[in-house]
């Protein structure tokens, strides 16, 4: 299929949403503090960036989750390639993973705002906790992978330690790896939203909670979600972008 | 250049919760410098083990293996190495495959394309240096696969049933190259086959082995003149001396 009706089609399914959308508003006629209609938040979302209501949350919340993915990725390379090739790290570190993991990040996210604070460190924190395990997952199941052969092949060619992870095991666990880091760069939002909610004075978090109470803006709440879910929509874009980069055909 | 390789004495044995498995027993084999000894045997004759002892990656119980009157007790560049797979790195290019040994190896990067540039010539690749190994024919891997082998100019090449998973045609094909290589490079080959047909074409010494433990139960002259075409397949194919290579398999399979 060519590209012009690729962007065709999903821009048609765009329009119908919307369509639907109004139409709902219209004939369910719902107010506008229960379903503002597209147009309304179209408006208030275009008003809330030019008057710079949104600049400062967005900035905030944007560098939460920058971080966070950033630590919590990187710390997960780094215990996954350990859980890979070790057993006694994946029999140490597996149980306390897992039960982290299992703990709802919603659960947690109170004390961690108790023991790091209401600053940037708490949702910092937050972020990576809920971004490690994906990509921890990922990079080992990544670097398990890696064929014995080629393994031994390197071994033959008397590789050392450094050029058997750089030549052999990252670049055959990279697929892997970044498809751990889509899912992980999407719940970094996540994390960032609920760190926010459990004690912030800025971000797109707090801003849901103003617009529905304080302000009582609905439209403005709207746009709000509109934006996160658009931060999330261009981060993944850009892991898949690195994917396609880094990622040749194989 | 040299190549002589010596395997004394070597017995292997793999622990198992069983108990001691005896894969190799007391192999004593010489290859005479630019000499190329085929090793057949049974299933389970531990061929492709003695090709690892011989290549450094797995250490024997007992005995050594010598290299021009030096010891091997690790991978060494003087020997190369082509397994029964190309193993290949998918997400490198024909020309970054071949240049694999070399870039470990740390030879800088004009010097390492000039040599992989010569190597491609040498397997007739020179039309494919940025093919993936995925848009390549299986005949095709494997020479990629050989010329890897041969890149860090190895005095001694050991190939483990390198055409085994090929078509018959491309198999008998490769043959001919891999002794148009032989003639070209003049390293000795150690080459682990099935075929008795193959050993006797390729080789100038056929050594038996025994089924397990493998112990060396014959090591037989071929006679065929070189150089050897085609038809020296047919020729090896009915040979007394498949006759007697079939009978010294049939001894030890029973």
């Amino acid at each position: 299929m060519s590209r012009a009706s690729t962007v065709a089609q999903v821009g048609a399914m765009f329009v119908v949403a919307l369509i639907a959308w109004k139409a709902l508003v219209v004939i369910g006629g719902y107010p506008v503090f229960i379903l503002p209609p597209p147009d309304t938040v179209a408006n208030r979302f275009v008003r809330a960036w030019i008057d710079g209501t949104f600049a400062p949350h967005f900035g905030a919340t944007l560098q939460e989750v920058v971080l966070g993915f950033v630590v919590g990725a990187g710390l997960a390379l780094v215990i996954g390639y350990g859980l890979a090739r070790s057993v006694l790290v994946g029999r140490l570190l597996s149980p306390y993973l897992v039960a982290a993991q299992a703990t709802p990040i919603l659960a947690l996210a109170p004390l961690l705002a108790l023991w790091f604070g209401a600053g940037l460190l708490s949702k910092v924190v937050i972020c990576s906790l809920i971004v490690f395990f994906p990509v921890a997952v990922a990079t080992m199941v990544g670097i398990r992978s890696v064929d014995a052969g080629l393994l031994e092949l390197a071994r033959s060619l008397r590789a050392t330690r450094r050029q058997v992870v750089a030549t052999l095991e990252i670049p055959a666990a990279l697929p892997s790896i970044l498809g751990g880091m889509r899912v992980g760069v999407t719940l970094a939002v996540v994390g960032a939203i609920v760190g926010e909610w459990a004690g912030a004075s800025q971000g797109l978090g707090v801003l849901v909670n103003l617009a529905r109470g304080s302000l009582f803006d609905i439209p403005l709440m709207f746009a709000t979600l509109l934006t996160i879910a658009l931060m999330g929509v261009v981060l993944y874009g850009l892991v898949v972008l690195t994917e396609r980069r880094l990622v040749g055909p194989r | 250049m040299s190549g002589h390789l010596a395997i004394r004495g070597v017995t292997v044995d793999f622990e198992r919760p069983a108990g001691r498995l005896e894969v190799l027993e007391g192999i004593d084999l010489e290859v005479q410098p630019g000499e190329v000894v085929a090793l057949i045997g049974p299933n389970g004759s531990g061929k492709s083990t003695l090709l690892r002892v011989a290549a450094g990656l797995l250490a024997p119980r007992d005995g050594r293996i010598e290299l021009d009157g030096r010891a091997i007790v690790e991978p060494d560049p003087a020997i190369g190495l082509v397994f029964q797979e190309p193993r290949l790195l998918p997400w490198r290019s024909v020309a970054a495959n071949v240049g694999y040994p070399l870039e470990l190896a740390g030879w800088p990067r004009p010097r390492r394309d000039a040599r992989v540039n010569e190597l491609l010539e040498l397997i007739g690749l020179s039309g494919w240096p940025d093919a993936r190994p995925s848009q390549l024919s299986g005949g095709m891997r494997q020479r990629v696969a050989l010329a890897r082998a041969l890149a860090l100019e190895p005095r001694v090449l050991l190939l483990d049933e390198p055409f085994s998973a090929l078509d018959a045609l491309t198999r008998e094909r490769l043959n001919l190259e891999l002794l148009d290589l032989w003639g070209r490079t003049g390293t000795s080959i150690v080459v682990v086959t099935h075929s008795i047909q193959e050993a006797i074409f390729l080789a100038d010494r056929v050594a038996v082995l025994s089924s397990r433990p493998g112990r060396i139960v014959a090591n037989l002259r071929v006679t065929l003149p070189r150089p050897r075409s085609l038809d020296a397949l047919d020729a090896a194919a009915v040979s007394p001396l498949a006759t007697e290579i079939r009978q010294r398999l049939g001894d030890v399979a029973a």
